[in-house]
């Protein structure tokens, strides 16, 4: 009975050691859910600039990787709670996420856009083309006018706990209804419909979507950096997990130096988006 | 565990607990409405009347609440030629398309529970009834309805208390429900488990009240059939 026991120990105790034996197997979350940074096909299998780009990564690493999905609004809990070990799913830099989790270097950025449905009031408005909210000039300011006025009392969509939702929250936008939605798919449904006036994304998200749906979605005012909008887009770490984060550094530098990064950026986005 | 954040979001979600109950008593009531009708629609003898009242409440039971509020909210909301008619007033709101998809599958639950809550009433009731003379009318307004409403208390318990925790569904179609508000505020400070225990507590309270409720009347209206 004895050896028994101390055999079912010995298999417990083994299967722990397996389980912390295979720790260079690393899982990566991403949403699937946000094209062309990642989305899936239509065999339901992840597809997409960041999936491509955490596979070459893994090479570099020489890391066994496999990429799990989980629903945006849970990403950072998900993380914490070691369902994974890292995000890679267009998750930009910012300070309040900063104060959950690590980032590491940006490997790409792009900029966010409002778009509206073709025909409205507010397309082709007359503002700067670009504007950097980290520092604002006084023109940049005046484009804020524009839009504050253009959008008063208006409801704006935006996918919830992105950059984009805080931005409109900031009040910059002055006097507007936000309405949050789970996934950037609804955002533009509803867009579509015209149940909400305007949307704010990352700007692709919506030409992606103009191209693939055929419906009549434009951006309109200028695009926006800085700021809300933080630095850039890179993989999310668990605190404390430092050896994944310089292994991660890394594997971006020589990815950077290769020119892995660019190619696949321009592969997905049509133009190089890579930092 | 953070206690702050969870003394913090409870008037935050308290609030939201508003919008939560509004849902639930609008569709209920007009759930009601609606699960009467066709639970007389059931027991008509008319073959027409009858499988058209089955195929409704067939229907709402045989599909996710969340599959119902995605057609109605999402779905209809494609359809071009929707959006040119009035019905783009109602449909355009997502807070009337959640109270109308509750309304549908609670009114569905409701006029099975009421078809056989009637059916359970003994025919020598009625019978008596009639030979004492008494009038159709008065039969089903005075006798019928009460027995049924009374039989059907307990079910329709049970359905208030779901119907209740279905709203959550609520926020799927962005309105900022206890669900919503809570799911809010987890996003901008990612900790789950203290926001969803304050959310949860609050859920669990009201059910408390109307498991109450109901016992009670169910007391108060206690006869032997």
């Amino acid at each position: 009975m004895k050896k028994l026991k101390v055999l079912g120990l010995g298999i417990l105790i083994s299967s722990f050691l397996t389980i912390s034996s295979i720790a260079d197997q690393i899982k990566i979350g991403t949403e699937g859910a946000y094209p062309p940074w990642n989305s899936k096909d239509s065999a339901g299998n992840l597809i997409g600039f960041e999936v491509e780009l955490a596979n070459e990564l893994c090479k570099i690493m020489k890391h066994d990787c496999t990429i799990v999905e989980q629903d945006w609004d849970g990403m950072i809990p998900a993380l914490v709670s070691r369902k994974f070990d890292a995000i890679m799913a267009g998750m930009s830099i910012t300070g309040e996420r900063m104060k959950t989790i690590n980032f590491s270097q940006g490997y790409a950025d792009e900029v966010a856009s409002l778009a509206v449905m073709k025909g409205s009031k507010n397309e082709g408005l007359k503002t700067m083309s670009a504007i950097n909210l980290s520092n604002v000039s006084a023109d940049e300011k005046a484009t804020l006018d524009v839009l504050t006025k253009a959008f008063k009392g208006k409801t704006i969509g935006v996918q919830t706990a992105t950059i984009h939702q805080n931005f409109l929250e900031s009040g910059l936008m002055g006097n507007i209804k936000i309405r949050t939605y789970k996934t950037q798919d609804e955002v533009n449904l509803d867009l579509s419909a015209g149940r909400i006036d305007a949307a704010l994304a990352a700007a692709v998200a919506f030409t992606d979507y103009a191209e693939k749906s055929g419906k009549g979605v434009v951006l309109t005012g200028p695009t926006f950096a800085g700021g809300d909008f933080g630095n850039g887009v890179g993989v999310g770490i668990r605190k404390g997990d430092s050896k994944l984060l310089n292994d991660f550094n890394a594997a971006i530098d020589k990815a950077r130096d290769d020119g892995i990064i660019s190619k696949l950026a321009i592969k997905h986005f049509g133009f190089d988006a890579s930092m | 565990m953070d206690f702050d954040l969870m003394f913090t979001s409870f008037p935050k979600l308290l609030g939201a607990t508003a919008v939560t109950l509004k849902l639930l008593f609008a569709s209920l009531f007009f759930g009601l409405i609606i699960g009467l009708l066709f639970a007389i629609l059931r027991l008509n003898k008319n073959i027409f009347i009858n499988k058209f009242a089955y195929g409704y409440s067939y229907v709402f039971r045989g599909t996710p609440l969340l599959v119902q509020i995605f057609i109605i909210y999402f779905g209809l909301g494609q359809i071009e030629y929707l959006r040119s008619t009035f019905l783009w007033v109602i449909l355009k709101e997502p807070y009337w398309c959640a109270i109308i998809a509750f309304t549908l599958n609670t009114g569905a639950y409701t006029s099975e529970i009421l078809r056989s809550a009637f059916q359970t009433i003994k025919p020598g009731i009625i019978e008596a009834s009639k030979s004492l003379g008494v009038s159709n009318k008065i039969i089903f307004f005075k006798i019928q309805i009460p027995i049924a409403i009374r039989q059907s208390l307990p079910a329709y318990g049970n359905e208030i208390i779901l119907m209740m925790k279905g709203t959550s569904l609520a926020s799927t179609v962005t309105l900022m429900d206890l669900t919503g508000v809570a799911k809010y505020i987890i996003s901008t400070t990612f900790k789950p488990i203290e926001v969803f225990i304050v959310a949860g507590g609050i859920y669990l309270f009201m059910t408390f009240i109307v498991h109450n409720i109901i016992k009670f009347l169910e007391k108060k209206y206690y006869f032997n059939s």
